[in-house]
């Protein structure tokens, strides 16, 4: 295989807890650390194998978001990915609208592969990858927890509610990735510096000459209601009377 | 009056509960005709029990042996073929669902709305970001088809009902033959099915291998719960993927949710949090599930344990 695309998207640290607005207008990302979406990272570890292993020769990460970006996309370029390409846009762009400016890139570097995450969690819309597969007509492995590549195929263990399923796709296809699929190396300091010389490709969004799409509007951000804090036990013996007593245990 | 299908999960025999649940969902929106599609091969059973499920006015079935197993590139060019006449196109939260409606989507052009919790109007829903840490209200344009999983521990299971028709479709859609099922390794037992069991009992990192996690079975079983774990214990190895819970594993919402040697992870929180009392047990007592735990008992689970057992 010639091609591995990986997509990054930047978002808040997974270990930052997000807070709600007073006005309810948004979340507060104010000065919060961001990184690269967990499982694009891992996403992004796993095309870096398979080209460590001689199963493809190029390894190109692509982000959509502001200028900002780019540091992830450099982090990316750190881990070991060969060139990057940002799609820039000041506005945040909807999981259709991302899926169809992925399919322009697609169309461009004739990957054999498509590696992301399986959702992003700041949305949390687990959406992106899917929809590049259905307007590619290609397959789509979602939530994959081990992946084989073999004779222009791609054997996919994916993480469902059954337990394990495998599936075997054609490729060129689309994979999306869960969290047990591999542990992301560490970027180290020598691998940033080579990193700054590495091509990072910034196109503004605007002119891939998609219509993004309006049709959902967020009227109101608000904090979960919060469960109150019980009372505490002393021993077994009061846990399970007070269960009893809840009617919830015979 | 308005349209909406809701495309059945099952496994071949049985009626997944979640799409009752997505039928409770589409019975808040107002003035709505709800039709179930069963996509299978030899499905009469399946399509049988979803014309029960209250509130459903017709069942479409599509059975064919292409539909043997619910391959996303298989089943999404049939339900974009029948999505057509609806206005809103439902289907669960499921690893099934999630995998399937976003493909059902891009066919049809639109994007989705993930994770319905509540239906604030015809074309208002209220849906969880960042792990649950914000809920969204999310207003669509008018004239835009509404495509949509829906967070199933967010809902009740309706009631049943009279059976209405099953009517026979069969779709003109190419499907292609670029995916295949190879095999799905499941650990299915005897106890309850934890997306669906009203009582749990799950284990965390404390447990320290998988031979020590016998000890969570063992309650559960006496109990009749289904067994749970955090990401932590399924990363470390000690139970399968398919018990995890969270914000990453299955959203669940018990009657009665037992932790015991989890530290209550925000992601894991997030799984758990539409449950109806909460019991941590945990020897740390800072320990974050504390905060949010109906009854704490701060202790070793591995004496505690025993000692419930000998309490029942």
């Amino acid at each position: 295989m010639d091609k591995i695309i990986v997509g990054l998207k930047r978002v808040v640290d997974y270990n930052v807890r997000i807070r709600v607005k007073s006005d309810g207008s948004g979340v507060d990302t104010d000065g919060v650390k961001m990184s690269i979406n967990p499982f694009d990272e891992i996403a992004l570890e796993e095309a870096l194998r398979i080209r460590e292993r001689g199963d493809a020769s190029e390894v190109v990460v692509v982000s959509i978001g502001t200028s900002d970006a780019q540091q992830q996309l450099r982090t990316g370029l750190a881990m070991g990915a060969d060139r990057a390409v940002l799609l820039e846009s000041a506005e945040a762009i909807d999981p259709l609208s991302a899926a169809q400016a992925m399919l322009k890139l697609i169309e461009e570097e004739q990957p054999g592969l498509v590696i992301l995450g399986k959702q992003a969690i700041d949305n949390d819309n687990n959406q992106t990858g899917q929809m590049v597969a259905g307007l590619w007509g290609r397959p789509q492995a979602t939530f994959a927890s081990e992946i084989q590549l073999a004779d222009g195929k791609a054997t996919v263990t994916r993480e469902v509610d059954a337990g394990l399923e495998t599936i075997e796709v054609d490729l060129p296809a689309v994979i999306t990735v869960d969290l047990r699929l591999n542990e992301p190396r560490y970027v180290k300091l020598p691998d940033i510096m080579k990193a700054k010389k590495k091509p990072l490709d910034t196109r503004a969004f605007s002119d891939l000459g998609i219509n993004t799409d309006d049709a959902f509007t967020v009227t109101q951000y608000a904090p979960p209601e919060q469960r109150s804090k019980g009372v505490m036990v002393d021993d077994a013996a009061s846990l399970v009377a007070a269960l009893k007593e809840k009617g919830l245990i015979q | 009056m308005t349209q909406t299908l809701i495309i059945a999960e099952h496994d071949g025999t049985t009626l997944n509960p979640a799409t009752a649940k997505c039928v409770a969902c589409a019975s808040d929106l107002p003035d709505t005709t709800i039709t179930v599609v069963v996509i299978g091969s030899d499905i009469a059973d399946v399509a049988a029990s979803a014309a029960t499920l209250e509130g459903v006015s017709k069942v479409l079935s599509i059975d064919s042996a292409a539909n043997d197993k619910p391959l996303a590139a298989v089943f999404a060019p049939q339900v974009a073929s029948v999505a057509g006449d609806y206005d809103y196109v439902f289907g669960p939260s499921t690893t099934f669902g999630k995998d399937l409606m976003p493909r059902v989507a891009a066919l049809l052009g639109v994007n989705q709305i993930s994770d319905i919790m509540a239906v604030t109007g015809a074309r208002e829903f209220q849906r969880p970001i960042y792990a649950g840490n914000a809920i969204t209200t999310v207003s669509v344009k008018p004239d835009y088809k509404i495509v949509a999983t829906v967070r199933a521990a967010s809902y009740k299971a309706v009631g049943e009902q009279a059976a209405v028709a099953v009517e026979a479709i069969t779709s003109d859609a190419a499907l292609p033959d670029h995916t295949r099922f190879v095999s799905v390794q499941s650990g299915a037992t005897d106890r309850p099915d934890l997306q669906t069991a009203a009582k749990v009992v799950s284990g965390g990192r404390a447990l320290g291998s998988e031979e020590a996690f016998s000890i969570i079975y063992g309650l559960a079983d006496k109990l009749t719960a289904a067994v749970g774990a955090s990401r932590a214990a399924v990363d470390a190895g000690y139970v399968p993927n398919e018990l995890q819970v969270g914000q990453t594993g299955k959203i669940i919402a018990p009657e009665l949710y037992m932790a015991f040697g989890i530290s209550g992870a925000i992601q894991h929180l997030t799984g758990i949090k539409d449950a109806g009392t909460i019991v941590a047990i945990n020897k740390d007592e800072d320990a974050p599930i504390f905060e949010i735990a109906d009854i704490g008992l701060v202790g070793d689970l591995f004496t505690v344990i025993p000692e419930i057992e000998a309490a029942l």
